[in-house]
């Protein structure tokens, strides 16, 4: 057993954010700090991932669904109390890119009703315009009223806690086909595929060029890309996994997992689970990094952080249930969680900032140089692309000829 | 009086045969900082906007790989909302197919896009049909051809219910009473026409410009009455004054039975340019350019497209070939210019040897001679007094210009035509307005198109 008094033998922690709307207390809007009036405009999302790039953190998450938000998972409300409304998160991720230089930035995708085509040229120019700090977190959607949006198909309704895994596997099924998809398209030009050859006239080597050919349930893509391959070749692949279908998600298709443990022990077992998945999809031997998710209010005194998670729970009407382990104290006693469940085996963490932007602040500006003072974390960005943050090399084409 | 103003956009160049790659100053077409380079001297310029082109399958000849020309490009979206970061009033013009992607999907796009530039999104709506660039979507390409206008037709409507979803006052924010929305509707939407079924509440709030300015590429008559009814400004290719004052006065003519005055829609013929200290130093320079952008191979490509066979042993500084088009289904080409562009290509063919004999012309030089759309050549005092020319008369209301080179075509137009131009009076100095709409004068987006059966919001 390693001290935990003493990490610094063990690999590089990686710590996420994720970013959404006013943060991830349904009140936090009200806030004195929030600006609950600016989530439509491109300055707020600046500020929130410069912050985080101030920090030196690994990556920002960018959440999106199709449907407004709920304060229901499985259908829509008519509240007029909460934040409402949304920008497409690749999108805002692109906006951000070029005004920032290192933190990798990950937005969300829903695969259910979109085309991996798009997809993937989408990341890839993610990858281009923030040189090599893109990532894709993929997403399923199991609503009726999401999939009524687009009127093409009809999902059957997904009951947490039913018997019947039926429906939900077949979306996570159809997500791996697409993750595959994305995957080889972006391997479908070489790198070298662009030669300029002016003696012969050819702009391209069409030998570097290949089709995908990709035959699936769901889908059958032709390929190759209209774009070429991305900086860092393949950009991220990110899921949110909660249960088995999702960690053979993360096993079979994904570099970073987020999964939600209650503790240590849970952290471990749940560990284990996607391990096993992912021997089970032939890729022992490949980096998959599982963060742990943890929702936080945080301030320098714990009471205050308490009270200002029993003010915005006052204002909801009900304490705060989430997902993912809710935190509340100080950035040292975070820092303490952080360390345990990486003794665990974690790879770090996703913190879900309570409200925006003073958890975000805390983080940044509480935990990071808590961490750094214990020897757990990068005092300066030590590369540029997300993939070289995550220790992750950049992997070799599966077309080129070897 | 004051003077008719033009209007500037340009093309960012991106997949076709006009981009000279192989000259020493082309960059990348790939490196955002090729668009930021672009982007940024189109906003130095004072242009309305910057336009980016789409492709969804990379092209095949002989059932290979097309090669010889510029190939590859970013995603249209998300390169234009990286653009928004770099630069502060140019608008950014999108193509995207409203074919093989869904409405819901693109609204909240453009709308996105609006918002993270603060009013500067376009879109350039197109259709396509074809089965081989369905090859890459999950809808494939069953879409029958005679469905396509009424595809993008009720998928502008869509789109129009869903940018019209939100009046623009629903968020309110109050952190005193704690209500967020004022209405508990906001982004209700139901439309149902033939082609989509689609409800429930848009995620998007109403954007600066309500909705992304409407342009629209073609010549058909089809397309003449979709820009009429839709459009906010129309992409031409007509390059003389004669054929642009027919076309201007055919389409301006067509705006009123659809309640709308001949200012809402801008006529922007594409033009190309070339510049020199002189007319003769201007002339030349063209001419390498021509030679540049259609080498021997690249002509037997051409050829090929309007012979519908493989003429790869044809010598290209040699006459026409002697045997006729293959006319029938199958072409050589796909995904890009192919027989299907030639009408007659028999009586096409004939023109062309009727051309090529007349003027001496090998078969390299007569491709240059019929696929040439050099518009603009001269002094940049030439080419400022032809421009203006152009839209004094009514030919045009200004221009898309497509520059031969990658990332610095722009420059020299910027640097030179531009301040001219502006000394006639005919272009602004500085911005008047924010946003895109302002610049190009269109005032606020249409009403909701309540008159489209079967789109509610």
């Amino acid at each position: 057993m390693s001290d935990p008094q003493n990490p610094v033998h063990l690999a590089p922690l990686h710590v996420a954010v994720a970013l959404d709307g006013a943060g991830w207390h349904p009140a936090a809007w009200r806030e004195p700090e929030a600006r609950p009036t600016e989530f439509f405009d491109a300055r707020y999302w600046t500020d929130l991932v410069r912050e985080a790039e101030r920090g030196l953190l690994d990556l920002v998450t960018i959440e999106d669904s199709f449907g407004l938000q709920s304060s229901n998972p499985g259908r829509p409300d008519d509240r007029t109390d909460q934040v409402r409304g949304r920008l497409d998160a690749v999108l805002v991720a692109a906006r951000v890119a070029p005004l920032t230089e290192h933190v990798g930035i990950v937005p969300t995708a829903v695969v259910t009703h979109t085309e991996p085509f798009h997809a993937s040229k989408a990341v890839a120019t993610l990858d281009w315009v923030s040189t090599g700090r893109a990532g894709v977190r993929v997403r399923v959607s199991s609503r009726p009223d999401e999939a009524a949006l687009f009127g093409r198909r009809t999902v059957e309704p997904f009951e947490p806690g039913s018997a019947d895994d039926r429906p939900i596997v077949d979306l996570f099924d159809e997500a791996a086909d697409y993750v595959e998809v994305v995957r080889r398209l972006w391997d479908s030009w070489e790198d070298d595929a662009e030669i300029r050859d002016a003696a012969t006239g050819r702009f391209v080597d069409r030998e570097k060029l290949h089709y995908i050919d990709f035959e699936g349930r769901h889908f059958s893509v032709r390929g190759p890309s209209i774009t070429p391959r991305p900086p860092q070749g393949q950009p991220i692949v990110a899921a949110l996994a909660h249960r088995t279908v999702a960690y053979r998600l993360v096993g079979r298709s994904a570099d970073l997992g987020f999964v939600t443990p209650r503790d240590a022990a849970d952290a471990r077992a749940i560990l284990a689970e996607v391990r096993a998945e992912q021997t089970a999809a032939g890729r022992a031997d490949e980096t998959v990094h599982v963060l742990g998710d943890v929702v936080v209010f945080l301030d320098d005194d714990a009471a205050a952080a308490a009270d200002r998670k029993a003010r915005l729970d006052a204002l909801l009407g009900r304490e705060l249930i989430s997902d993912a382990r809710i935190f509340v104290g100080t950035p040292a006693e975070l820092a303490d969680l952080v360390l345990e469940w990486r003794e665990a085996g974690l790879g770090g963490v996703r913190l879900r900032p309570g409200g925006l932007p003073h958890d975000l602040e805390q983080i940044t500006r509480g935990l990071v140089p808590e961490l750094q003072r214990r020897g757990a974390f990068r005092t300066a960005y030590e590369a540029d692309t997300l993939r070289g943050l995550l220790g992750l090399a950049r992997p070799a084409n599966r077309y080129a000829a070897v | 009086m004051a003077k008719k103003q033009i209007h500037l956009a340009a093309h960012f160049p991106g997949v076709n045969n006009t981009t000279v790659w192989s000259d020493p100053a082309a960059g990348s077409h790939i490196d955002f900082r090729s668009f930021v380079h672009f982007a940024q001297t189109a906003e130095r310029a004072k242009f309305d906007f910057l336009f980016l082109a789409e492709g969804l399958r990379l092209r095949e000849q002989n059932g290979q790989i097309y090669d010889l020309d510029v190939v590859g490009r970013p995603d249209t979206m998300t390169v234009l909302a990286a653009l928004a970061a770099v630069t502060e009033r140019l608008g950014l013009a999108g193509t995207i197919n409203s074919t093989f992607n869904e409405p819901y999907e693109i609204a909240r796009q453009f709308a996105s896009l609006d918002h993270l530039s603060a009013g500067r999104a376009a879109w350039n709506v197109v259709t396509s049909w074809d089965e081989f660039t369905g090859e890459n979507f999950r809808r494939g390409g069953f879409l029958p051809q005679e469905k396509r206008y009424l595809r993008a037709k009720e998928f502008l409507a869509a789109t129009w219910a869903l940018f019209d979803s939100w009046r623009g006052d629903e968020i309110v924010a109050d952190k005193e009473s704690g209500v967020f929305l004022a209405d508990p509707d906001a982004g209700r939407f139901d439309v149902s026409s033939d082609q989509f079924d689609i409800r429930g509440r848009f995620s998007v709030p109403r954007s600066p410009q309500t909705r992304p300015v409407i342009l629209q590429a073609g010549d058909s008559e089809e397309g003449r009455e979709f820009a009429a009814s839709s459009a906010d400004a129309i992409f031409t290719r007509h390059g003389t004054l004669d054929a642009g004052r027919e076309f201007y006065a055919d389409v301006k003519g067509r705006l009123a039975k659809y309640g709308r005055s001949p200012d809402d829609l801008k006529i922007l013929p594409a033009a190309t340019f070339v510049l020199g200290d002189s007319d003769a130093e201007a002339q030349e320079k063209a001419d390498v350019i021509r030679h540049q952008q259609v080498s021997g191979q690249t002509a037997i490509k051409f050829l090929e497209q309007l012979w519908n066979r493989d003429l790869s042993d044809h010598d290209p500084d040699g006459p026409l070939p002697e045997v006729d088009p293959l006319v029938g289904e199958n072409t050589v080409a796909r995904g890009r210019a192919s027989v299907r562009m030639y009408r007659d290509p028999i009586a096409t063919a004939r023109q062309w040897r009727e051309l090529a004999e007349a003027k001496h012309l090998s078969t390299r030089e007569l491709i240059i001679e019929v696929t040439g759309r050099q518009s603009f050549v001269g002094t940049p005092e030439k080419v400022a007094d032809a421009l203006d020319e152009f839209v004094q008369a009514d030919a045009s209301d200004g221009f898309v210009l497509v520059p031969h080179l990658t990332p610095g075509g722009l420059d020299e137009f910027a640097d030179t035509v531009v301040p001219l131009l502006q000394e006639r009076g005919s272009f602004r100095t500085e911005y008047e307005g924010t946003t895109l709409r302002d610049h190009l004068g269109l005032g606020d987006a249409r009403p909701p198109a309540d008159a489209i059966p079967g789109v509610r919001s």
